[in-house]
């Protein structure tokens, strides 16, 4: 039985990763990277958009290949595609983006350990098709991607008061120029990335369903 | 009071089950309570009642800070005129008035402001979540004022009252299950968001700082030594005043006459406090006294160590400067976020004060190591408590003849 390319299910796969299956709210996956670099949205932006293309790229290279690749060195092969991927990404970020290939440094590299890739080429890229392993990466990679740009959104307004590098709250607000406001330092500091995404989770979850609840249902 | 009665019977039925407000029937639960002892009786099988509960409990301990706040106000006063006009503070009962008139006038805005805004989450959380609203608040909302910089803005005090209620404790299912105590949540949520309104020489003595005296508190002037290649005319200036003529002398320390937040520069008052804790069985006194040994241990060990002249410090001076006497009276022994066991509760105090008079001398950028070390401390108490449930089990098993 052949499904049309946006049946149900398959957007399906595209709609919960975003929502109720999301890998860092739900499954609470790939928050090292969440926490380190979601101080300014731009970072963010990058970093997420490199997962988008590894996650994408990787989960169609896995799943065209998934019926060449012998079990017993499947982790292996991932590894290779997704290092390969990640190298490609690095290279073109410090041709056209020098400085904030500079500030994601690590973290560029990182993305090959980032578990929800890894989890995804395991449980679904190599047992699926091309196209629904391409919607699957797309779902997961933006869940992943708008969670880190909500936290940045936050974490460089309060923090630094600017968005995108641009002040957002004028400078009249501020001590020096006359004003009250002061920028919150603790939104700097790694912790407070853990209690905005903490934050969301709690509003997620307060609005559906806890998921652990579901399982022990079915 | 019959008036008050019968107004509230006559807004009874509107917030009982099928009211037109039945939703805020927690808010008129508080008011009710608040004013009037409630008719509750018990309802499941246990059936014996202590007639002290959370509202008197709450009451004493405010009754034991009361000391505390009086005599911040008056310090604030003093401290404030003291950069002008040392004259002006003779020993009649005019001046004292006038002095504790001017802290009072500072002090009132910053609970209102802790009052206000905690009480409301609360509520709102109260209603929301359709359950009484809870006295657990009333301590944290005194407790807030009395560590924070009387030059404070509000807007940072109403921020991290925030924090404190609702990331501190409403997450974990508000009164009773917080981890952390609430209190020190909000300075350390300040401390770390707005380091230059927390710490500093700017903001402990009220506005209209100058340069002739120094505003810096004793934990701070004494950091200033904690350097390589430190001047030795700035050591000495720095530790005359450490002196018993100094402004920072162990009398001054003693009695509270000392820039600093505005609750804890008086030990004395703070000892009044304790004793009240004490005699009504409210504060654990294992909690207080081990904490004492431990920072007194560790201030000992620094003394005997004497790298720099911070170290150096008589350990009952280190002990009486700096918040230290009020974390470990009103922090440390918050009955919740404490170690529940007895011998974990000696552990819990002992590690409280020996890591706050460590993390204070080892880095001088955090003043104030007494409410890192505790709110750490409430987080490792549950373990404390596991290894010594578990030991005892252990000790036990080993009795048994099976």
């Amino acid at each position: 039985m052949k499904n049309s390319l946006l049946s149900k299910k398959n957007r399906k796969l595209l709609s919960d990763p975003l929502g109720d299956q999301n890998p860092i709210t739900i499954q609470v996956l790939g928050i090292c990277s969440a926490l380190a670099i979601t101080v300014q949205l731009q970072q963010a932006l990058v970093m997420s958009m490199s997962v988008v293309f590894v996650m994408v790229c990787g989960n169609m290279i896995i799943s065209a290949l998934r019926n060449v690749i012998p079990s017993r060195i499947r982790i292996i092969v991932q590894l290779v595609v997704v290092s390969s991927l990640v190298v490609f990404v690095d290279q073109v970020l410090q041709a056209f983006l020098p400085d904030v290939q500079e500030k994601l440094s690590v973290f560029i590299g990182l993305i090959v350990s980032n578990c929800i890739i890894m989890g995804r080429l395991e449980a679904f890229a190599l047992g699926n098709t091309l196209w629904p392993s391409f919607l699957d990466g797309i779902g997961n990679a933006v869940g992943y991607g708008w969670i880190l740009l909500a936290v940045a959104f936050f974490r460089e307004l309060f923090g630094s008061g600017k968005l995108f590098g641009y002040q957002v709250f004028p400078d009249a607000w501020y001590e020096a120029g006359g004003g009250f406001y002061l920028n919150n330092n603790l939104m700097i500091l790694p912790p407070m990335a853990l209690i905005v995404v903490g934050v969301i989770i709690w509003v997620q979850r307060s609005r559906k369903s806890f998921p652990e609840e579901l399982l022990e249902e079915n | 009071m019959d008036f008050l009665r019968k107004t509230l019977n006559k807004i009874k039925p509107h917030f009982s089950e099928g009211g037109k407000l039945e939703k805020l029937h927690p808010a008129y639960d508080a008011f009710e309570t608040f004013l009037f002892v409630p008719d509750h009786t018990t309802s499941s099988k246990c059936h014996v009642r202590d007639s002290i509960d959370l509202k008197r409990t709450m009451g004493t301990i405010i009754l034991a800070l009361l000391p505390c706040l009086i005599f911040g106000c008056y310090n604030i006063g003093y401290q404030y005129y003291l950069q002008f006009d040392p004259g002006f503070i003779s020993g009649n009962f005019f001046s004292f008035f006038n002095l504790f008139l001017y802290g009072l006038i500072k002090v009132t805005p910053m609970i209102i402001v802790s009052y206000g805004v905690g009480l409301s989450i609360e509520f709102a959380f109260a209603v929301f979540r359709g359950h009484q609203v809870n006295e657990g608040y009333l301590v944290t909302g005194m407790l807030i004022p009395l560590i924070f910089p009387i030059d404070c803005p509000l807007w940072i005090v109403a921020l991290s009252v925030i924090f404190a209620v609702v990331i501190g404790k409403e997450v974990f299912g508000g009164t009773g299950m917080n981890i952390l105590n609430p209190a020190l949540l909000a300075r350390g949520f300040a401390f770390f968001a707005y380091p230059t309104k927390l710490s500093g020489d700017k903001v402990w003595v009220s506005d209209g700082y100058t340069d002739a005296i120094s505003g810096e508190t004793a934990l701070g002037e004494l950091a200033t030594l904690v350097k390589d290649n430190v001047p030795t005319e700035q050591v000495n200036n720095v530790l005359s005043n450490f002196s018993t003529e100094g402004s920072y002398s162990l009398m001054n320390s003693f009695l509270g006459f000392i820039p600093g937040s505005i609750g804890e520069t008086s030990v004395l008052a703070v000892l009044i406090g304790a004793s009240i804790l004490l005699m009504t069985g409210l504060g654990s006194w294992r909690i207080m006294f081990s904490a004492l040994l431990g920072g007194f241990f560790m201030a000992s060990i620094f003394k005997l160590w004497g790298a720099n002249p911070f170290m150096d410090l008589n350990p009952i001076h280190q002990l009486c400067i700096g918040g230290f006497m009020f974390a470990i009276v009103f922090m440390a022994t918050d009955p919740v976020s404490a170690a529940q066991t007895n011998t974990g509760k000696l552990i819990y105090g002992f590690l409280c004060g020996f890591l706050g008079i460590m993390i204070r001398v080892f880095n001088p950028a955090y003043p104030e190591g007494i409410m890192l070390a505790i709110l750490f401390m409430n987080v490792m108490a549950p373990l404390i408590d596991h290894y010594v449930v578990e030991s005892s089990i252990k000790r036990r098993m080993n009795r048994i003849n099976i």
